[in-house]
């Protein structure tokens, strides 16, 4: 069997199970319900008396906040999806021995990596795509608001979903499922206090307190990722003014797409390194 | 002689400080049904391991099928059954032998004729439709065992494959791994269940604290028989040719009186009364039987009883692995 045979017979096998798996579908009815609600809370505000009174620049500004704000909850559902649902796939098969039979087979384990990556790596993006869809279509049908900068905040949303996918499989290479996640979720926990960090530090103009997020976002780059997204999604003048909550102080630079691009790579050729070299 | 399947030379495991495996060099030659026993703890499951490719040896050399170990190439013409078969246990039996078939480079009509043959063959097309998390140990095991000959592999390891059976599976299993035989197909069996490696093993290995100790091959005279003899009008010169036809003279003593062995030089007994002295001696097999008892009639002793016994592979088994073995 060719090496891209055997990844994509175990990227289908993988995406079987996630399709079996409680948690995935735990996810979607989560997120499915997170969309209603977004849905029924932008009615909401667009049928207030005093969002109604609003200039139409004004309400266009109110709108496209609260638009950024929903996608902020799918990148949160996003990462909770990619951290969880790879979390175990390679160390929860060890465990039970079922990697035994499968490792016994013509396959590379660079296959039974790359393979597992792939699936799980379309998973995540796919509900990704999902919810922001979900999300943004509520806000064109509701309120007829559109946000600038989509197709760039989605992609960078979905390189910081594929990057933590990778940080979760290379862990479960040589971790136990509950080290694994752990560390990824502290992982993220870091990136993300890092931010806020580096933002206080701009607003306060302390240097040394920007170069702290920096260096955390260099660890994980994922929160950088949400940041450059949704500074991309958000109107020119908001970004400007920086009138929102989700507007950046400190902006990352576009190098830190390359080095979080770099990263996923290193991290998932590591899980391959990983898994090639561990008694099963 | 057959060519050689599996070859291994002083293949070695350790994890850490502690040593698995210590010295594995053995050889099995294509076609035959070779058991590989030891005690808990003694590295077999590691070594299997480390033949599958599954964990990487420290030190030593070894191929499977002419190729090194963990050859990714040579791991299409293997089978195996892990000791404690898992899989994803929402497949149905049918979902999962599809999913190794696809795993093993299989697809098509082929594949799925394969399939209903080898679900009928392990008794299973009753429940091939049901989730596996509904499946017995028993039935898990066989569907298990069906995956193993998936591919209609040139070797075959099974890692304890009767244990969560019942008399009727196990049964089934002994007849699949005479057939497996018949095919020319080798099979490389671990199994604690002595009986059933006496069954089914042309030649068994043991192994001890992570060495190669003893080989032996089974079968008719295999192993040798133990030739016990009432004997009447031996000497000591006559007990002394008669250790010569075999090996392991002991003098059990006078028939009727106390059992107590001794050298033979002593020959306690010669020309005892009564009943006859009783004596056990090793001989490598049954054709010696005739010899020794016209040699005895020529020296004039008197054969008054002469029974052969084969020794048992769990006496075997006690033997090689000494009083210092401790339960595992």
């Amino acid at each position: 069997m060719s090496p891209l045979r055997g990844v994509f017979v175990v990227a289908r096998l993988t995406l079987h199970e996630a399709a079996r798996k409680r948690v995935l579908l735990a996810a979607l009815l989560g997120g499915a319900a997170f969309v209603v609600l977004f849905g029924f809370g932008f009615r909401a505000i667009l049928g207030d008396e005093e969002t109604r009174g609003m200039r139409a620049m004004e309400r266009r500004l109110l709108l496209s906040m609260i638009t950024v704000a929903g996608l902020y909850a799918v990148n949160l559902l996003t990462v909770m999806t990619a951290v969880l649902l790879p979390v175990d796939t390679l160390s929860g098969e060890i465990s039970s021995g079922v990697m035994q039979t499968v490792a016994s087979k013509p396959l590379r384990r660079s296959a039974i990596v790359l393979g597992k990556w792939l699936a799980h790596a379309g998973v995540a993006v796919g509900y990704l795509l999902l919810l922001a869809g979900g999300v943004l279509g509520a806000a064109w049908l509701l309120g007829r608001n559109a946000l600038p900068g989509v197709g760039a905040g989605l992609a960078l949303m979905a390189l910081e979903a594929v990057l933590l996918v990778s940080v979760s499989i290379a862990g479960g290479a040589r971790l136990g499922t509950l080290t694994n996640g752990i560390l990824a979720f502290a992982l993220y926990g870091l990136a993300f206090v890092g931010g806020w960090i580096e933002q206080i530090g701009a607003f306060a103009g302390n240097e040394a307190a920007v170069r702290v997020g920096v260096v955390a976002s260099l660890i994980m780059p994922c929160d950088a990722m949400w940041r450059l997204a949704a500074h991309h999604m958000q109107p020119a003048l908001v970004r400007e003014l920086q009138m929102s909550p989700f507007a950046s102080a400190s902006l990352p630079s576009p190098a830190m797409v390359g080095w979080a691009a770099g990263y996923a790579l290193v991290a998932l050729a590591c899980g391959v390194r990983g898994f090639s070299r561990r008694a099963l | 002689m057959a060519e050689a399947v599996i070859e291994t030379t002083g293949l070695r495991k350790r994890f850490g400080a502690k040593t698995a495996v210590e010295d594995l060099s053995l050889v099995v030659r294509r076609g035959e049904v070779f058991g590989f026993l030891g005690p808990n703890g003694a590295g077999k499951t590691t070594s299997l391991k480390m033949l599958l490719g599954l964990i990487a040896p420290t030190a030593g050399r070894g191929a499977v099928l002419g190729r090194p170990l963990g050859d990714v190439a040579a791991r299409a013409r293997l089978g195996f059954l892990p000791e404690h078969f898992r899989f994803h246990e929402w497949l149905t039996g049918r979902e999962l032998l599809a999913v190794h078939g696809a795993l093993l480079g299989l697809g098509g009509r082929a594949l799925d004729r394969r399939i209903e043959a080898l679900l009928a063959r392990v008794d299973l097309v009753d429940a091939a439709a049901r989730p596996l998390k509904g499946y017995s140990k028993g039935m898990l095991q066989r569907i298990g065992l069906a995956q193993a000959l998936l591919a209609e592999p040139e070797v075959v390891f099974l890692d304890e494959p009767t244990s969560g059976l019942d008399p009727l599976g196990r049964l089934l299993v002994r007849d699949l791994i005479r057939e497996l035989r018949a095919g020319g197909t080798t099979v490389f069996l671990n199994s604690h269940l002595l009986g059933e490696v006496e069954a089914t093993c042309d030649r068994v290995v043991f192994v001890k604290q992570g060495r190669t100790v003893h080989e032996m091959r089974l079968g008719d005279d295999a192993g040798g028989l133990d030739v016990e003899l009432r004997l009447g009008g031996a000497d000591a010169a006559t007990l002394e040719g008669l250790g010569r036809h075999g090996e392991r003279l002991e003098i059990l003593g006078a028939a009727g009186g106390e059992p107590g062995a001794a050298a033979a030089g002593d020959a306690p007994g010669a020309g005892a009364p009564g009943n006859g002295l009783r004596v056990r001696l090793r001989v490598d097999g049954e054709a010696r039987l005739p010899d020794i008892a016209a040699w005895l009639v020529g020296r004039g002793a008197r054969l008054y009883e002469m029974r052969a016994a084969r020794k048992s592979l769990e006496a075997w088994f006690l033997e090689v692995m000494g009083a210092d073995q401790r339960p595992g």
